[in-house]
């Protein structure tokens, strides 16, 4: 599904990607994890074209991405980043709809794919007619995915789409997430620091350090078998308050 | 989507109204433009040629008021005006100063070559003196000028023209010696009052001028012979000859026809009496020519509209074609930093150039009345605008910028449906506080010959007038007002609702 060969990217001085090369296959939830400023955001934006590898290429569906081309394949990917997407002008219904109106889709059209997605997403049709800012975080990236999946894109790309919400909340919209990765079979590609939530999410979880893939593999593998003691104590730090507990005990 | 159409709504409507509104009559280039200075001398001369050119069945235009020596001179150079009434000595020692040419034959020549001629001295010598307080020059036994150099802690206070004249206060000074330093340069009119409140001790003064016998002053002697003799002449173009001769005909029999009596009767009905200049000029030609001539008076709400109609014409152009520009200036400069920093830097560094300058600036590329003070006016209108425009694209969240052009958005598709709406708030505020120094800068054209409300204000220190000063500067500023008020209802209509809501804690 995409192919990511010998990329490299630098921020000024600062090293973003060290010739990565990576395959994301279809039909899977590819999950990307590691400590800010790893390179695991710079990857999504290299695939959706926000930015250019500084060397090496980055392929979607055999079509290599560069600038030329970037507009429509990006009109095959679904993009959600971890707060502040929406537009404050557009309700959220507006939003959603943008980009198919943009296209000419008529209003049966875009009305009904919206009560689809608001039922898939578990958003409250009334919610619809609001602006971003009378809508609760959760809301805000329900609304945000919903616009992601109105064209009904080959790949979903989430940055971090639940870092900014209070806990209970999370935990809600991650069982709600993975419902919706599995209804509708979709590659996707996900970006965490969270471990936990890299190994709810992913059959395949990739970690990066310094630019570098350090190991990829299941959580399982990840942990009984690391690549790097970095693996177990980047692991270990994350550590949930009932492993303390359970250890304690011991 | 909604931005555009604020833009195409404002700039219609403006334009709506600069053709309702518009001022001059489309005159023709046959017709006779005569132009007066801003004193009252010369806006009686003024009406006083202007009559007599009706008389002969001419329909000249008056444009009183206009300004100084040089935008007099510059528009008759130009044709942007044919004839005005002028001094011998200030064409020596201002207009041609540095040619040397002082008789009256030396002159003639010299304005021959720039086509311009002159009729004969009309009778009174209006020449420029040094003023003082009766009371004050009395206790300081000060009866000439070079008595002032035994006092070098008085107080000067001269007219902007006379701070820089060839005859002016620099020669003043070196001729007689005077050691006073504190010397400020202030609007003529603004002078007597100072005197009046003791703050200046002397001034600038015409010989004719009414407020010499009002004030009670006394005129120092020009013991050293400095002043030229300022004999009023009537200046008209050249050309004048073949395309109007019976116009020169009657500007001649002005000749020696007006005594220095005369004037100094005529200038006390105006700034004393309060007797409109039309009806002086009228009385004047009533009683030395047996020419009866019809003034027009106006009445004080049909000159506030005329008034109000100039003013809106000059603000509702040059805000619309600002508008226009800014925009897309502002833009321009947030999407390529390189060009928009020399963008801002133009447009800041034209804001810093005093507005007085930029009028004058204005005068030998565009002439004089409304195209100069339009320009001025809408180059004053740019910075707001496009720097509001600017900084509203500045202020976009990157999350917002690269949601929509993650979503496949095209560049222009992006600026017309996300980026546009996002600043129309910011482009508002811009065009609202252009709008309101616009009006406020737009009184400023009135001393270009562009009228508006300035025209009331300036008629109003000249006859030192309080009333008629307020009907200028009151319905000035509740056009500024009005013009605000408008833009907080149009925010209201075209900013997106979701811009203008708090949000929810």
């Amino acid at each position: 599904m995409i192919q990511i060969q010998g990329v490299s990217k630098t921020y000024g001085q600062a090293a973003a990607l060290h010739s990565i090369d990576l395959t994301i296959p279809a039909g899977q939830t590819t999950v990307f994890i590691g400590q800010s400023g790893c390179g695991k955001s710079t990857i999504l934006r290299l695939i959706i074209g926000l930015i250019q590898a500084d060397s090496g290429s980055v392929y979607f569906e055999g079509t290599r991405v560069t600038p030329d081309v970037v507009t429509s394949l990006r009109r095959k990917m679904g993009y959600v980043i971890q707060e502040g997407g929406l537009f404050p002008h557009l309700t959220a219904y507006d939003n959603v709809a943008l980009m198919a109106r943009y296209l000419g889709w008529s209003d049966e059209r875009i009305k009904g794919r919206l009560n689809e997605l608001s039922e898939l997403t578990h958003f409250p049709s009334e919610g619809l007619e609001r602006f971003s800012v009378q809508l609760s975080g959760g809301q805000q990236q329900r609304v945000s995915l919903m616009r992601a999946l109105m064209l009904d894109p080959d790949v979903l790309l989430l940055d971090e789409p639940l870092g900014a919400l209070d806990p209970m909340i999370r935990a809600d919209l991650q069982v709600d997430l993975k419902r919706i990765f599995q209804a509708l079979g979709k590659t996707v590609v996900l970006v965490t620091h969270d471990i936990a939530e890299a190994g709810f999410f992913g059959d395949v979880i990739t970690l990066l350090k310094d630019g570098r893939v350090l190991q990829k593999g299941t959580l399982e593998e990840l942990i009984q078998s690391p690549a790097d003691p970095f693996v177990t104590r980047f692991i270990n730090a994350q550590r949930s308050p009932l492993d303390v507990m359970r250890k304690d005990s011991k | 989507m909604k931005t555009y159409f604020i833009i195409i709504h404002l700039v219609v409507c403006n334009i709506i109204i600069a053709n309702f509104f518009s001022p001059t009559a489309h005159s023709s280039a046959q017709q006779i433009k005569v132009g007066s200075k801003k004193f009252t001398e010369s806006v009686i001369l003024g009406e006083i040629v202007t009559h007599l050119i009706k008389s002969t069945g001419e329909q000249p235009v008056y444009l009183r008021e206009l300004g100084g020596t040089r935008v007099l001179w510059n528009a008759l150079i130009k044709g942007e005006i044919d004839i005005y009434p002028e001094y011998s000595g200030t064409i020596s020692e201002e207009i041609l100063s540095g040619e040397g040419v002082y008789s009256e034959e030396d002159i003639r020549q010299a304005l021959a070559k720039h086509g311009i001629k002159m009729t004969n001295p009309l009778g009174f010598n209006n020449t420029y003196a040094i003023g003082m307080k009766e009371e004050v020059s009395e206790r300081l036994k000060i009866g000439k000028i070079s008595d002032l150099r035994q006092h070098p802690d008085l107080k000067f206070g001269f007219g902007n023209e006379f701070m820089d004249r060839g005859d002016g206060w620099p020669t003043l000074r070196n001729d007689y010696h005077l050691p006073q330093q504190n010397v400020r340069g202030l609007d003529h009119d603004l002078a007597y009052r100072g005197l009046e409140k003791g703050t200046i001790h002397a001034i600038d003064i015409y010989s004719t001028d009414a407020k010499v016998r009002y004030y009670n002053l006394r005129i120092l002697k020009d013991d050293l012979n400095h002043f030229p003799a300022y004999n009023a002449v009537i200046l008209y173009r050249a050309d004048l000859e073949e395309r109007a001769p019976h116009v020169i005909t009657v500007l001649k029999k002005l000749e020696s026809k007006i005594p220095e009596s005369e004037m100094i009767k005529m200038n006390s009905r105006a700034n004393l009496d309060m007797v409109s200049e039309s009806q002086i000029a009228s009385d004047f030609l009533s009683e030395s020519f047996s020419l009866e001539t019809e003034t027009y008076e106006e009445t004080t709400i049909g000159r506030l509209l005329r008034h109000t109609g100039e003013h809106l014409f000059l603000v509702a152009i040059s805000l619309s074609a600002a508008i226009i520009i800014s925009i897309p200036l502002g833009i321009l400069s947030a999407k390529m930093p390189g060009l928009g920093q020399v963008i801002l830097g133009i447009v800041g560094i034209i804001q810093t150039i005093p507005s007085l300058a930029l009028l004058v600036f204005m005068i030998p590329l565009l002439g004089i009345g409304g195209p100069p003070a339009i320009m001025a006016l809408f180059l004053y209108s740019l910075l707001p605008i496009v720097r509001n425009t600017y900084t509203g694209f500045q202020d976009i969240r990157p999350q917002i910028r690269e949601s929509a052009e993650a979503l496949g958005l095209p560049p222009g598709a992006r600026l017309r449906l996300v980026e546009l709406p996002m600043v129309s708030r910011s482009i508002l505020a811009g065009i609202k506080t252009s709008a309101v120094i616009n009006v406020g800068t737009a009184t400023l054209g009135a001393l270009i010959g562009a009228g508006g409300y300035g025209q009331l204000i300036l008629t109003g220190i000249r006859l030192d007038n309080m009333s008629l000063i307020l009907q200028g500067a009151v319905p000035a500023a509740v056009l500024a007002l009005i013009a605000q008020g408008c833009f907080e209802i149009l925010e209201r209509l075209f900013v997106p609702k979701g811009l203008r809501l708090k949000p929810a804690c």
